[in-house]
């Protein structure tokens, strides 16, 4: 008995040990910086010769995922400035990155962006030294997500939106509306699916909107207390019906090809996936509208290559270069001329302004309203989290 | 070959240590020791100290000022309580199968296999280990997706697979944690004595009475160790659940939001200290069933 002795030791040894590595993981604290009003550059000077980029996976891309895939080697050389990236997964580990100081330039979604800016790790951007920044399709610039007090603090990347995608063999007549995944959804349980994030919240927001005008929603990341809640039950009464939740957008593809989900929200390039293999699926921008990302390249407020940055920005601003890097992700690129890069523009709305009023991008849920409200207090992004748990129970 | 005087340096402090057992012993277990006490002592304490502080809603900083509102939010709130039994009660489900169906094959491997049976059923469980986790539980989402595996060996009965949800994650836990428990087991039970079992069966004892009275009182504390495995494994999954847990969350799931998407590692670290909590206690009732103290 001796050796189970040994074994059964070893085994609590070991069990602990794994216990406690992935608890010192998750104990890293992060500096304290406050907020310090930054001021824009006037004007550029030399390029100091290196740059550190904090980007989306596919934002950033030098060749070595993939060799015909690069509009970095072409920057360094043109401006002598060396790249260096970093990708990250998630908006808020982006926000993390950015306070240890590292980076000189992020490429941040809405959900991150005010964070950001509240926090001061980024700095307002002179677009004037960008001369790229004058393509850009207006209803893109000087955005609730991109900018504060009509200063801008980036350059758009790119758009999308969170589209309905339904089985067209299985959901009968197509849709028009979000009620199929809300009022409607129990015709379809178990095989509804929605994003995996509290940022969904708001496409029920976005539905209330329509369907509950008395509740009185004006902007779906503007939610006071009665509103939220009344969100959050729509996503409980949705629950029972929802298959799984999807953020991997692997996963949704595999979910729809093997008929484990019929309907949900989805992004365009999801759909042009599927439709290659021939899938039957097919997208809709609901009559309600939709929820939707517009990122953007910021500078951060602690930036030690501050004029790499701006020839960054400019870069990836620029047409044929925007239209690269948008097409690697797949979503819609920031101006007309990118377009004359990319064939595939017409299926992204890319331009379609009409199209592009009806998204609601997403933007981060802070305490004082985003609609401009300042008789009550807004639910924030923590309270949007811990209800997100909550729903998922 | 060394030069002269190092050489003699070598001879002179093996000279030494052969001497001094206490020194020697000092220095072989320094290392790790160091290693457990970093790692192990400090990591709990301050996963206990973070789980006080705050975090500041605007900015996401830290603030290190003492509360205990994490902890009581853990302790008092439905969804945390909800997600505890869930996880428990999957956790338990877990090791339950797998003890099931680790006994009758450890057995056989053990007691009844030839030797070079034996030999090729240990490399047949240790197999799956050689294969990624993530390549597994995915293998496992196929099978029991809508058009899987499963449904289609259902199908002609007419029946129809669990679908993606609580049973697909017991299904797919308990086959990635079947080795872990199926090895003590046998390792148990290959120290168990043949003479014993010839001897009762000698006295007149059926076999089930050689198998209740004999071996299992004898195999006890190694599929002790076993169930430590898959328990603990089991509480501490979160991947496994997102993976063919349809909607469900386990309270891994509640830790990993809120480092990633809430960035509240304060109340992730008091959400962390529930499965830890759990398994003092299941060690404690381990012990007290007298198990650890046979050994």
């Amino acid at each position: 008995m001796l050796r189970t002795t040994s074994t059964l030791r070893a085994v609590t040894a070991t069990i602990t040990a794994l216990l406690t590595t992935a608890a010192l993981t998750s104990c890293g604290t992060t500096a304290a910086s406050g907020p310090e009003p930054t001021q824009e550059q006037t004007s550029l000077g030399k390029t100091e010769g290196s740059v550190s980029i904090l980007a989306w996976p596919g934002y950033v891309e030098d060749g070595s995922n993939d060799p015909t895939v690069d509009w970095v080697s072409d920057f360094e050389t043109k401006t002598g400035c060396t790249v260096t990236s970093k990708t990250y997964g998630t908006s808020d580990e982006a926000i993390n990155l950015m306070k240890t100081g590292d980076y000189d330039v992020v490429a941040a979604s809405g959900d991150a962006t005010l964070r950001l800016i509240a926090g001061g790790e980024v700095t307002p951007v002179n677009t004037d030294l960008i001369p790229s920044y004058a393509g850009i399709f207006d209803f893109l610039k000087n955005q609730a997500w991109n900018s504060v007090d009509g200063k801008a603090y980036g350059v758009p990347h790119g758009y999308g939106a969170n589209l309905l995608m339904y089985n067209t063999d299985v959901v009968t007549p197509p849709p028009t509306s979000w009620s199929v995944v809300f009022d409607d959804a129990s015709q379809y349980a178990g095989k509804v699916t929605a994003y995996d994030s509290p940022i969904y919240i708001a496409d029920a927001a976005l539905y209330l909107m329509t369907h509950k005008p008395e509740l009185g929603i004006k902007n779906p990341y503007a939610l006071d207390d009665t509103q939220l809640a009344a969100a959050v039950d729509l996503l409980k009464a949705q629950r029972p019906n929802v298959g799984e939740y999807w953020s991997d957008y692997l996963k949704e593809i595999q979910s729809f090809t093997s008929g484990d989900s019929v309907v949900g929200t989805t992004w365009q390039v999801i759909q042009n996936s599927l439709a290659k293999e021939g899938v039957k699926t097919a997208v809709v921008l609901p009559e309600e509208g939709a929820t939707g990302w517009s990122d953007t390249w910021m500078i951060s407020s602690k930036a030690k290559s501050p004029n790499c940055s701006y020839a960054w920005l400019d870069w990836i601003a620029s047409p044929e270069v925007n239209a690269k890097a948008t097409a690697y992700f797949g979503e819609a690129p920031s101006s007309q001329e990118a377009c004359t890069f990319r064939d595939d523009c017409e299926a992204f709305h890319a331009g379609d302004a009409e199209y592009a009023s009806k998204i609601w991008y997403w933007t981060t849920p802070v305490a004082k309203c985003v609609d401009g409200r300042t008789d009550v207090t807004c639910t924030d992004y923590a309270k949007w989290t811990a209800a997100w748990q909550e729903i998922k129970g | 070959m060394t030069t002269a005087p190092s050489a003699g340096m070598t001879r002179r402090s093996a000279a030494y240590l052969a001497t001094h057992p206490r020194v020697r012993l000092a220095l072989i277990l320094s290392a790790p020791l160091t290693w457990l006490a970093l790692v192990y002592v400090v990591a709990l304490a301050l996963l206990l100290v973070t789980a006080l502080w705050t975090v500041d809603g605007f900015t996401g900083q830290i603030s290190p000022t003492w509360t205990l509102d994490n902890l009581r939010t853990v302790v008092t709130g439905a969804l945390y309580r909800t997600v505890t039994l869930r996880t428990v009660g999957v956790a338990l489900l877990v090791t339950v199968i797998d003890v099931v169906i680790a006994l009758p094959i450890a057995f056989y491997m053990a007691k009844v296999a030839s030797p070079r049976a034996q030999r090729l059923l240990v490399i047949a469980v240790l197999m799956p280990l050689w294969a990624s986790y993530l390549v597994k539980a995915y293998a496992w989402r196929s099978v029991l997706s809508q058009d899987g595996l499963l449904n289609w060996l259902v199908a002609p009965v007419g029946l129809q697979g669990p679908g993606y949800g609580l049973p697909a994650t017991v299904i797919t836990l308990s086959y990635l944690w079947l080795p872990y428990v199926i090895l003590p087991i046998y390792a148990g039970l290959e120290k168990v004595p043949n003479s014993l079992l010839e001897a009762s069966a000698d006295l007149g004892a059926p076999p089930w009475r050689t198998l209740s009275s004999v071996v299992l009182p004898l195999a006890l504390p190694a599929i002790i160790a076993g169930t430590i495995f898959s328990f603990s494994l089991s509480l501490g999954d979160y991947i496994t659940v997102t993976i063919v847990g349809g909607t469900s969350q386990m309270l891994g799931n509640l830790v990993y939001t809120n480092v990633g998407a809430a960035n509240n590692l304060p109340l992730a670290a008091a959400i962390a200290l529930v499965p830890i909590v759990i398994i003092f206690g299941y060690l404690a009732l381990v012990r007290r069933t007298g198990a650890l103290d046979n050994l």
